[in-house]
C-alpha cells in the first residue's frame, strides 16, 4: 500500500502510529526538504495542508517539534510527516517554503507561537501577536492569562489596568505541563501520574 | 416626541411656536439621530449586522445610517472580542470621533473580556475608552442591542446637553 | 450564459504604471476587509505592486485555551472560530476526539449532524454572499440573504436554544436529541429557500455590473491554489474537484445523492457561482437526511464518554457519580493522536489533537481555511486595481475569527 511504498522510497522514514489511520512517518530535521519533495512530485501530494508545532515537554528528550499533514487532491489520501528539533534552547527546523508555498504562514505561525526557528524563511516574523512580543505563548511553561511584556506600540490605554488576572482557581482546575516544575499531579485529575514522555516511547 | 415638548406646544394658541427647554430640543434631536459606528471585531458583529438586516430593522429607531468613518458618526458600538493588538486602534478611531459621543460595549467580550481569560485580550473595553451602555450575550441577541440602544437614548435625553454648550469648565 | 468579459491582463497594464510607489493602509476597522483584517498595499498608481495581510487582531489564544480545559468544555469555544457555521466547528472537533477514542457514534446522530452541517454551510454562505454582493455594491443582496438567514437562524433557535453560538455537538454524541415537529419545520424552510435562492441568484448573477467586476478578476489557476492549499469552495471555484464530503467520507456523507459544482476559470464570478450551487445542494442532502431518519439513541452508550439521562442521574447514586466526574474531570479519552478534516462553509477546518490520556487534550492545533486563503492574498493581489481588491476578498469568503484564533 501506499504506507510501503513511501517506506521504500524513502527508507530514512520511520513509521510513526497515530489514531487517525493517516499514513505517518517520523523524519529527521535534516531530510524534511528531501521528503516533502519527494512527497510531492512522486506521490502527487499536491498540497501541504497543515503544520501542528507541538511542545512535549520540558523533560522531553526532544521537546519541540512540528507535525506535517499533506493531502493529495488525485489520490485523495492524505500523509503526517514529524519532525522534532534537536535542541530545546534553539529549536530549528529547515523550511518548506521552496516546496511548498503554502508553507509560509503555517510556519511564521508555529514561530510565533512556539518559537521554532525555520531556517531558509524568506521573513520570519510573528504573525499573531505583535512584533515587539518576547515570549512563545503555547509553550508548555507558558500561563493560559499570560506573562508580563510589553504591549503594541500603538496601545493607547491605561498599561496598568490592561494586565489579564488568572482565573480564581488558580490557573484554573486544570493547567498545561504535564511534566516540570510547574507541574501539580493533584490539579490533572486522570494525568497518567505525571511521568513525562520521552521521544521514543511517543 | 419629548415629552417636555409636547407639553409646551399648542399649535392653536401658540401659533407654531414652541416653549420649551433648550436642552430637551437639543437631547430630542441628539436622541434620535444617533449614527453608529460599527466597530464589528468579531462574532457579535454579525448579530449587528443582523440587526441593521431586514427582520430587526434598526431603521426603526432612526439608528440606520451606519457609518465607518468615525468622523461622521457619534455612537461607537464595539462588538465583539477586543485584544492587545487592535486596542490601539479602537482608542485611535474613538479619539477621532467628534463630540458628544458614547459608546456601547456589545457582548460579553466588549463588557469584561468575556470568555477569553487569556494572555491576548483585553479584559474589558472599558480599560481604554469610556462605556455608556454594557449589553451582556454571547453573542448579543439583536433585541437586546436594540434595547441597549433605547437605553442610549434614554440616557441622551437626561443629559444637561447646554452646560457642556455654554460652560467652559 | 456568462458574458465573455475581457479584462486587461495584469501585465498589459504596465502601461498604467507611474513608477512612483505608495503605500496604502486598509484596515484594520474597514468595511471591505470582513472583520479586523488590516492589508498594507504599496501601489504604483492604481496598481498594487505588493500585499501584505496583517491578521492577528483577533488572536484570542484559542489553541492555549483548549489545552487547559476538558474535552466538552472547548466545544463553545469552538464556536467561536467560523461563528458563521458554529455547528460543523463543534462537530468537526467532535469528530476528531472520536477519532482518537475509536468511538462509532449512532447513525441518529451521524444524520442529525448531517442536517446541522449543511444548514450551517446554507447559513454562512449567506452571508458571504451577502457581503460579497456589498462589496461588489449591492445592497439589495444583503436583505435578501439575511431574510432567509433569519429563518435558519429560528430553526437553530428551536434546536439548540442560541441563534449562533449553539454548541451542539458533544463528544459521542449530541447535547440533545432534536425537538418534536423540527423536521417537519425544516422541510417547510428548504420547500420556501430554493425559489428565494433563484431569486437572490436572478437579482444579481446576470447583473451586468456585477459580471463586470467580477468576471476575470482574481484569477487561481489550480496548480496555484493547491501550492498554497487553498480548500473548499475557493478550491473547487478553480477548477479542482476536491470535497472532502466524497474524498474521505465522514458522517455517512457516502450515502447521500449529491454533486460538486466547480467552476472553469477560478476568478471571483466563478467562486461566486461555486457558493450559489453549493447551497442547492445542501438543501438536496438535507431533504435525504430527513428522508432517511433513523430511529434510537443519539449518544453512544458509553459511560465513560457520554452523560447519564437525566433521570437516571436524580435517582440512581452511580450515575450520579459517573455525570459528577464526566463534567468536572472530562471523558476518558485514550493516548493517542489524529488529525481530522471536515469540509466547511470555509474550506477544510482541521483539529490536530494529541492526547495524552484523560479528560483534558495535551495541544490542539487548528489548521483555519481562512488564514490559508489569505496567505494566497500576497500572491493574488498583486497585478490587480485598488478597486477590485475588495471584490476579491469578498470572494474568498474568509471570517477572522477562525484566521486568527
Amino acid at each position: 500500500m501506499e504506507k510501503e511504498k513511501i517506506l521504500s522510497e524513502m527508507p530514512f522514514l520511520k513509521e510513526r502510529k497515530t489514531s487517525d489511520g493517516i499514513a505517518s512517518f517520523e523524519c529527521r530535521p535534516a531530510d524534511l526538504p528531501k521528503a516533502a519533495k519527494i512527497l510531492r512530485d512522486k506521490f502527487e501530494f499536491q498540497s501541504l495542508n497543515d503544520i501542528a508545532a507541538v511542545d512535549m515537554g520540558e523533560c522531553a528528550a526532544r521537546r519541540f517539534g512540528a507535525v506535517y499533514h499533506f493531502f493529495s487532491h488525485t489520490k485523495k489520501e492524505y500523509a503526517g510527516l514529524a519532525a522534532f528539533c534537536e535542541s530545546a534552547d534553539e529549536p530549528k527546523l529547515p523550511s518548506l517554503c521552496p516546496v511548498f508555498k503554502g508553507a509560509d504562514w503555517l510556519e511564521r505561525e508555529a514561530f510565533d507561537m512556539m518559537g521554532i526557528v525555520f531556517e531558509g524563511h524568506p521573513r520570519l516574523e510573528r504573525i499573531l501577536m505583535w512584533d515587539s512580543y518576547p515570549w512563545h505563548p503555547l509553550r508548555k511553561d507558558f500561563p493560559l492569562e499570560g506573562r508580563e511584556a510589553p504591549l503594541p506600540p500603538s496601545f493607547g490605554g491605561n498599561e496598568a489596568a490592561a494586565k489579564v488576572e488568572p482565573a480564581p482557581e488558580e490557573g484554573g482546575p486544570f493547567h498545561s505541563p504535564s511534566c516540570g516544575t510547574e507541574f501539580v499531579p493533584e490539579k490533572e485529575p486522570r494525568s497518567r501520574q505525571g511521568e513525562c514522555e520521552t521521544f521514543d516511547n511517543l | 416626541m419629548d415629552k417636555c415638548i409636547q407639553q409646551g406646544f399648542d399649535a392653536k394658541s401658540e401659533q407654531g411656536f414652541i416653549y420649551t427647554k433648550l436642552d430637551s430640543v437639543i437631547n430630542w434631536v441628539r436622541s434620535n439621530s444617533i449614527w453608529p459606528q460599527p466597530m464589528g471585531l468579531a462574532c457579535c458583529a454579525i448579530e449587528l449586522m443582523a440587526v441593521g438586516g431586514s427582520r430587526f430593522d434598526i431603521g426603526r429607531f432612526g439608528m440606520e445610517v451606519m457609518r465607518f468613518s468615525p468622523r461622521q458618526s457619534d455612537c461607537m458600538i464595539v462588538a465583539g472580542t477586543v485584544t492587545y493588538k487592535m486596542a490601539g486602534s479602537i482608542k485611535r478611531i474613538y479619539d477621532q470621533m467628534a463630540a458628544p459621543k458614547w459608546v456601547i460595549a456589545m457582548g460579553a467580550c466588549a463588557c469584561s473580556g468575556g470568555m477569553f481569560r487569556t494572555y491576548s485580550t483585553l479584559q474589558g473595553v472599558d480599560k481604554i475608552i469610556p462605556v455608556d451602555v454594557y449589553v451582556g450575550g454571547c453573542p448579543t441577541r439583536p433585541e437586546a442591542l436594540l434595547d441597549a440602544l433605547m437605553s442610549l437614548q434614554k440616557k441622551i435625553r437626561g443629559d444637561h446637553s447646554t452646560r457642556e454648550l455654554f460652560v467652559k469648565e | 450564459m456568462q458574458k465573455e468579459f475581457t479584462y486587461p491582463e495584469p501585465a498589459n497594464l504596465a502601461a498604467d504604471r507611474l513608477g512612483e510607489k505608495m503605500i496604502v493602509n486598509i484596515g484594520p476597522s474597514h468595511p471591505a476587509t470582513h472583520g479586523v483584517l488590516r492589508m498594507k498595499l504599496e501601489l504604483d498608481g492604481d496598481l498594487i505592486t505588493r500585499a501584505d495581510p496583517i491578521i492577528g487582531q483577533l488572536h484570542r489564544g484559542q489553541e492555549k485555551v483548549a489545552e487547559n480545559l476538558t474535552y466538552n468544555q472547548f466545544i463553545p469555544f469552538s464556536d467561536r472560530l467560523d461563528y458563521l457555521a458554529p455547528m460543523c466547528n463543534n462537530i468537526a472537533y467532535a469528530l476528531c476526539v472520536e477519532k482518537i477514542a475509536g468511538i462509532e457514534i449512532t447513525e441518529r446522530c451521524k444524520a442529525i449532524r448531517v442536517i446541522c452541517c449543511e444548514l450551517s454551510r446554507i447559513a454562512s454562505h449567506l452571508v458571504g454572499l451577502a457581503a460579497y454582493g456589498m462589496d461588489a455594491g449591492s445592497w439589495t443582496v444583503f436583505m435578501y440573504c439575511f431574510t432567509q438567514r433569519e429563518k435558519l437562524l429560528t430553526l437553530f433557535e428551536q434546536l439548540t436554544g442560541a441563534r449562533m453560538t449553539s454548541s451542539y455537538a458533544r463528544i459521542g454524541g449530541l447535547a440533545r436529541d432534536i425537538p418534536d415537529g423540527w423536521l417537519g419545520n425544516v422541510n417547510a424552510f428548504a420547500n420556501q429557500f430554493l425559489p428565494a435562492l433563484d431569486e437572490i441568484d436572478a437579482l444579481i448573477t446576470r447583473n451586468k455590473i456585477f459580471v463586470d467586476r467580477a468576471a476575470g478578476i482574481g484569477v487561481v489557476s489550480a496548480e496555484m491554489a493547491m501550492q498554497w492549499g487553498l480548500t473548499g469552495a475557493n478550491l473547487r471555484g478553480s477548477g479542482v474537484a476536491s470535497d472532502l464530503r466524497k474524498d474521505v467520507p465522514y458522517l455517512g456523507y457516502e450515502n447521500y445523492d449529491f454533486d460538486i459544482p466547480i467552476g472553469v476559470k477560478g476568478d471571483c464570478y466563478d467562486r461566486w457561482l461555486v457558493r450559489i450551487e453549493e447551497m442547492r445542494q445542501s438543501i438536496r442532502i438535507v431533504r435525504q437526511a430527513i428522508e432517511k431518519m433513523p430511529d434510537g439513541a443519539v449518544n453512544v452508550a458509553d459511560p465513560r464518554i457520554c452523560l447519564p439521562k437525566k433521570d437516571k442521574v436524580l435517582r440512581d447514586m452511580e450515575d450520579l457519580i459517573n455525570n459528577f466526574v464526566l463534567t468536572t474531570q472530562g471523558p476518558d479519552i485514550p493516548e493517542g493522536e489524529a488529525y481530522f478534516e471536515a469540509e466547511n462553509p470555509k474550506g477544510a477546518l482541521g483539529f490536530y489533537v494529541m492526547s495524552k490520556g484523560g479528560g483534558v487534550p495535551y495541544r490542539v492545533k487548528i489548521r483555519a481555511p481562512s488564514f490559508v486563503s489569505l496567505a494566497a492574498m500576497q500572491e493574488l493581489l498583486p497585478g490587480h486595481h485598488m478597486s477590485d481588491m475588495a471584490v476579491i476578498l469578498g470572494s474568498f469568503d474568509f471570517v477572522l475569527g477562525e484566521c486568527d484564533r
